[in-house]
């Protein structure tokens, strides 16, 4: 399995930006997720990297491996299509084996292979059927032995669960992250779903606008978002954010809420708010807690129960500033009461407004830099 | 209030199909369409028909008035159409009649010779023709097709630069009747030396079907997704190979398509066949129709020519039958 690097990748259609000059590292064995709404450039970077699609600057090594002008079929990776591509008019066991003959392999390798696969994903019945009798969740099968019976240096896949049922997507999601886990196969994979990417990367990628916005483990992305983009983006519904005023050690919000800023977010606050003193407040649903004293306060705005949990729309102010908050299934919230609710100090994030980056906190610094200042 | 039984259908409805078509009105009116299609299509066979039987009739029943439905068959027009014979006089007919009768052992064609006074000399020119026709034929339609299949897909696959106009232009050379350009290709073909000759007519029949065959298969290999011959290169073969194992066999419904409407009109083609070959790659269709006998035009000759020269085309359609109903209507319906 091989480390794949890129380096100041960059592509252009014509003018067009598709992607921006871009630094990825992903480790061998290492399972990273692209993620980004459609037309951000996470699947062109993949192109890029299997070498589909040409890079317009930059490079990509595999390993020590300089590729970036290497066709595909000598990088030594496989790629799994959102519609399988598995070629029609052949068999499954025909499917299978086509990559194995394409470097001339011995008839035992490739049984031996073929069968390895084949018991790997339980698809033995398969092998005499053509593509076109298959099941989606079973073209996905076929399609990711099709990729692994050629013990690849990496894997690519885009959106391969994309043009699958929700049912069988879920029970897919498992299978790939179990095959990757015993093949400690490099894999970068691409899709827009964000439950997706979050159940299934080591690490996310989350992409927009042709960059890349935050590079993460899945809890990163979720509880320390870079930006306001992957804040709203991660999540669903994304983390809700109100507007604010600081003034001292009170942040004021829509509705006349105050809210008692925390002693390590005050200097980051009052340091960036000078004059405008303008600020987001974000908090994921589940970060609100609804109390009879709360400190904030709003309005019943509609409610959705979801199974597990009920979903509150709350708003601040007069039908604006709607935020999300977590409760209880079986609690009964009647629309237009008002509801008080606190918020889990440690879940509570800050965002500038104008450049839409993540805030800070000055946590104290860890006990080891301490003592190196002080000798 | 009128009853289910009385306006629907008299049986249970089994089948996906609208209401408005299972009504007992709808049904009869279905019926009657069918019986009027089927007497039309029996119209449009009567020429067919007729020519069927003027091939197996006489001499003196292709000319009878009015025209014989009942006739003794004979392959007389068989064996003008397809032998070279000479006219027996006098003791030389007498004593070969003889010979015949004498139980010497003769072929059928000898004896329906015989009985009109002639002696079967050896195989007529029509042989030569046919064999004319399935190597001109055959060859453009393989040739035309090949470079069809290679121009459409760099013409589906690649940016080419002014790709728009290469098409238009590919398709302007059917933009004006055939026989507009018959005196400069003449002249063409004589200067180049190419008039009567096999190779002259290939490239004639390749010219005129290349832009139908480059816009058929165009149109079938823009079907066909992308990343199926992705997939392949990244699997690990070149883009030839993949083109190969890959694009044509999902292509074989459109080149199946695509040959037999190659096939049927360089195999039709009478015009310039007439004006640009007089013997040595003289095909079917002229010489069917200059096709004359001592005796004014032999009729039934000329049906048993063109019955022979109808056979190869039904055989090749009834072959690729289904490719060419699937090749009609590929991508009518998105899969």
């Amino acid at each position: 399995m091989a480390t794949i690097q890129l380096r100041q990748v960059e592509k252009l259609f014509g003018e067009f930006q598709a992607v921006k000059p871009m630094d990825l590292t992903i480790q061998s064995g290492e399972f990273v997720v692209l993620l980004g709404p459609s037309g951000c450039g996470k699947t062109t970077t993949l192109r890029m990297i299997s070498g589909l699609e040409t890079v317009t600057h930059g490079d990509i090594y595999l390993d020590d491996r300089l590729v970036t002008w290497l066709h595909p079929s000598e990088r030594d990776i496989a790629f799994v299509f959102q519609f399988f591509a598995l070629y029609p008019h052949m068999s499954v066991r025909q499917n299978i084996v086509f990559p194995l003959q394409a470097v001339g392999a011995s008839r035992e390798t490739i049984e031996r292979r073929l069968s390895e696969v084949v018991d790997l994903l339980r698809i033995a019945h398969l092998l005499p059927l053509k593509p076109g009798k298959l099941s989606g969740g079973d073209k996905q099968r076929v399609a990711l032995a099709r990729a692994l019976v050629r013990r690849p240096a990496a894997f690519l896949m885009d959106e391969p669960l994309g043009a699958l049922d929700a049912e069988f997507r879920e029970s897919m999601r498992a299978e790939i992250k179990q095959l990757h886990i015993e093949q400690e196969a490099t894999t970068v994979y691409v899709t827009h779903d964000q439950v997706e990417a979050m159940a299934m990367g080591d690490r996310i990628v989350v992409m927009s606008d042709a960059e890349i916005q935050q590079v993460g483990t899945p809890a990163e992305v979720y509880y320390d978002p870079a930006n306001l983009f992957v804040a709203q983006f991660i999540g669903s519904p994304g983390m809700n954010l109100a507007p604010g005023t600081v003034a001292g050690d009170l942040l004021s919000l829509p509705g006349g809420n105050n809210y008692r800023i925390a002693p390590e977010w005050q200097e980051t606050l009052s340091n960036t708010q000078n004059g405008a003193a303008d600020v987001l407040l974000g908090f994921r649903p589940e970060a609100a807690e609804i109390h009879v004293a709360g400190e904030l306060s709003g309005e019943v705005y509609a409610t959705e129960l979801h199974g597990a949990y009920k979903m509150l729309h709350v708003s601040l102010q007069e039908e604006h500033d709607v935020v999300h908050i977590r409760s209880d299934r079986q609690a009964d919230y009647p629309i237009g009461a008002g509801v008080r609710f606190d918020l889990k100090p440690d879940m509570v994030r800050f965002f500038n407004p104008h450049t839409e980056a993540a805030l800070l906190a000055k946590r104290p610094p860890p006990v080891s830099r301490r003592e190196v200042v002080f000798t | 209030m009128t009853s289910f039984a009385e306006t629907g259908p008299r049986t249970a409805v089994t089948e996906g199909i609208r209401v408005d078509k299972v009504n007992p009105r709808a049904r009869l009116l279905k019926n009657i369409r069918a019986v009027v299609v089927i007497i039309l299509a029996l119209v449009g066979l009567i020429p067919v028909f007729a020519m069927g039987i003027t091939a197996f009739k006489s001499r003196a029943d292709v000319v009878a008035v009015p025209p014989k439905l009942l006739f003794e068959p004979t392959l007389e027009g068989f064996v003008f159409l397809l032998t070279d014979r000479s006219q027996l006089r006098g003791t030389t007919l007498a004593e070969a009649q003889e010979n015949a009768e004498g139980g010497e052992p003769i072929g059928i064609f000898d004896r329906i010779a015989l009985q009109n006074g002639q002696r079967i000399n050896g195989p007529s020119d029509f042989i030569l023709r046919l064999r004319n026709s399935l190597i001109i034929a055959g060859g453009s339609t393989l040739l035309s097709v090949t470079l069809g299949l290679f121009a459409a897909y760099a013409f589906s696959r690649f940016e080419i630069p002014g790709k728009d106009d290469l098409l238009f232009f590919i398709l302007s050379t059917r933009m004006l009747p055939a026989v507009v350009v018959a005196v400069p290709l003449f002249l063409m073909y004589r200067q180049l030396g190419l008039h009567d000759t096999h190779f002259g007519m290939i490239l004639l029949y390749t010219v005129f079907n290349l832009s139908l065959t480059v816009w058929l298969l165009k149109g079938f290999i823009d079907e066909i997704p992308r990343e199926y011959e992705e997939a392949a290169l990244v699997d690990g073969y070149t883009r030839l190979q993949a083109f190969f194992k890959i694009v044509l066999p999902q292509a074989a419904t459109g080149v199946a398509a695509t040959t037999v409407f190659s096939f049927i009109f360089a195999w039709n083609e009478y015009a310039f066949a007439l004006m640009l070959t007089s013997n040595n790659a003289r095909t079917a269709p002229p010489a069917i129709a200059t096709m004359l006998g001592r005796g004014g035009i032999e009729w039934s000759a000329i049906a048993a020519g063109t019955l022979a020269f109808l056979i190869p085309v039904i055989f090749i359609t009834f072959a690729l039958r289904k490719h060419l109903l699937r090749g009609v209507t590929f991508g009518a319906v998105r899969q």
